[in-house]
């Protein structure tokens, strides 16, 4: 289990980026997603989050996912860079 | 000398005889930097007009006081060819209970003329003007160049007036339009913000994708057959659109072929080519840049036309009838290569066809410049929000993944095969993209009609719903 022991953030707010903050939490994965695209990719971007952010074994964390675009790469790196940077021992 | 001159915008709609739901019109040359519309707007509130019909040949957003017109039924309907995002925005929310009628550059002109759309006072912004009502765009503080679009307001609305900050000395000489048509000449303090009438140079794209794009484009000219001595040429303002220009230009010089002209919507980059050689004239209803009206003012090969002689399909001919090739832009396009340039991917209104749909079904080859995707959202659908330029008139779509023709052009395809250029059907194409980006969900359209779009021979063509949650 990785623990999210401050807060960080990593990406943009260009055009086809994403801005991903993360900090402590307690009680579960408690994801905020705005997008410019959220009717059409909504549920499909917040799955690959949750996807990471399981890979990388956070379980407890507040996540602010502000989406201009981005392609699921893009996404996927923005929140492993976050989730190593608000990570213990890292 | 008599003159035609009164003291006020004021005087100018009451001896016009403007009252309660009749029609007015604007021309767009001074664009975002335009202070006439809303001059004349205020003044025909406050003197207590009620229900009028606004014509204008686009909108823009220094044109927002016009919601507060609608709120209070001054404005009932709005005829236009072009409508920024901000307005748009709340057109598309359902502010007007009439449906905005959207038309094209040349259809606008064009049902001026045949009395379908007919004006009761047009109110001509002009960067000079003398005392009898002979202007021009070319001259002052606050000159756009051409004046193209104002070419029919003039020659048939009811009555016409004139709006200027530069009165100077009859005869004004090098006019655009005559005393002949002009009723009335009003001196202001100022027409517009030069800032927003006329850009600086538009910056050719660096972005990787956008020049892969351009090169795309420019070699599918290049094979195409028709890029020859003699060769004609319209192209958009984007980043995208320039950078194939400037390639176009490198072909042109290094085959020795000079063009016989260049037409639009005239940029710099157009202006370069002339002065290099590459077309012997450009044929302009818009200038866009500085450097494009200082070339319409001093280079008699540069000519202002007019928006009839620059589109409209019911007069005797148009110069989109004699036009080679057109790079035009879209923000989706389907299957059957219909395009829309109205609408955003939230069905927001955006925009309109300007001569989009005039230059595509006059020109031999009209090519489609876009991203394969933007933010995400593939600009190939199974079916675009609003048809603004019908497939039929599209021969082919240029992205940085690849080119699709359009099946009617069977010869085109095979050329461009043979030059060894990138070519995919159009259903690979929008695969190719949405394996990158996802499939994309169909959003909900609302229920309001909104707009109507308008074909420019002067048919309803498609309409343009209101955004759900937001009628």
């Amino acid at each position: 289990m990785t623990e999210i022991v401050r807060s960080a953030s990593a990406g943009t707010m260009e055009s086809s980026d994403v801005y991903v903050e993360i900090e402590p939490g307690e009680g579960g994965i408690e994801l905020r997603l705005e997008s410019v695209v959220k009717g059409q990719f909504g549920p499909a971007i917040e799955e690959v989050v949750r996807e990471v952010l399981g890979q990388w074994g956070v379980e407890n964390a507040r996540v602010s996912v502000r989406d201009r675009g981005a392609l699921d790469c893009v996404i996927r790196s923005r929140v492993e860079t976050a989730v190593k940077r608000g990570r213990g021992n890292g | 000398m008599k003159g035609k001159v009164v003291s006020s915008i004021r005087e100018a709609i009451s001896l016009a005889g403007l009252k309660d739901g009749m029609t007015v019109s604007f021309h767009h040359h001074l664009r975002n930097g335009d202070y006439v519309l809303n001059l004349v707007m205020e003044e025909a509130a406050r003197l207590g007009i009620r229900d009028l019909t606004v014509n204008a040949s686009s909108l823009f957003d220094i044109h927002l006081p016009l919601l507060d017109h609608i709120q209070s039924h001054v404005v009932t309907g709005i005829q236009t060819d072009y409508m920024s995002a901000a307005l748009g925005r709340e057109i598309s929310r359902g502010i007007l209970e009439k449906p905005v009628q959207f038309r094209t550059h040349g259809g606008r002109p064009s049902d001026i003329a045949l009395g379908r759309t007919p004006i009761d006072v047009a109110f001509i912004a002009a960067p000079a003007a003398d005392p009898m009502g002979n202007c021009s765009g070319k001259y002052g503080k606050s000159a756009c160049g051409s004046l193209g679009y104002a070419y029919p307001d003039a020659m048939y609305a009811k009555k016409v007036v004139v709006i200027t900050d530069n009165l100077v000395d009859y005869p004004l000489l090098d006019w655009s339009i005559p005393e002949s048509y002009v009723d009335y000449v009003v001196c202001v303090e100022e027409i517009g913000n030069p800032k927003g009438i006329v850009s600086g140079t538009t910056q050719i794209t660096r972005d990787p994708v956008g020049l892969v794009m351009a090169q795309n484009a420019a070699k599918v000219i290049q094979y195409s057959g028709l890029l020859k001595e003699g060769f004609s040429f319209q192209t958009g303002a984007g980043g995208a659109s320039l950078a194939a220009a400037k390639f176009l230009k490198d072909i042109m010089l290094r085959q020795q072929i000079q063009g016989s002209f260049g037409l639009g919507g005239i940029t710099g980059y157009m202006v370069d080519m002339l002065q290099a050689g590459c077309f012997r004239s450009l044929l302009d209803v818009q200038c866009f840049d500085l450097k494009a009206v200082e070339s319409i003012r001093t280079d008699p090969r540069h000519q202002e036309i007019s928006a009839m002689h620059y589109a409209s399909p019911s007069h005797r001919s148009a110069v989109v009838d004699s036009l080679d090739v057109v790079i035009l832009g879209a923000t989706e396009i389907d299957t059957d290569f219909n395009v829309n340039v109205h609408t955003d991917s939230a069905g927001s209104i955006m925009g309109g066809s300007g001569g989009h749909s005039d230059t595509a079904a006059g020109a031999k080859l009209a090519m489609i410049i876009a991203p394969m995707f933007r933010a995400r959202l593939p600009i190939v659908t199974d079916r675009v929000a609003c048809v603004s330029t019908p497939g039929r008139d599209i021969d082919v779509l240029v992205t940085q993944g690849g080119i699709a023709v359009n099946e009617k052009d069977r010869e085109l395809k095979e050329r461009l095969v043979a030059a060894g250029l990138p070519v995919l059907d159009i259903h690979e194409l929008k695969e190719k993209a949405e394996g990158i980006t996802g499939k994309p969900r169909k959003l909900p359209r609302g229920e309001r009609t909104v707009a109507e779009v308008i074909s420019r021979e002067g048919t309803l063509q498609d309409v343009i719903y209101s955004v759900p949650g937001q009628d």
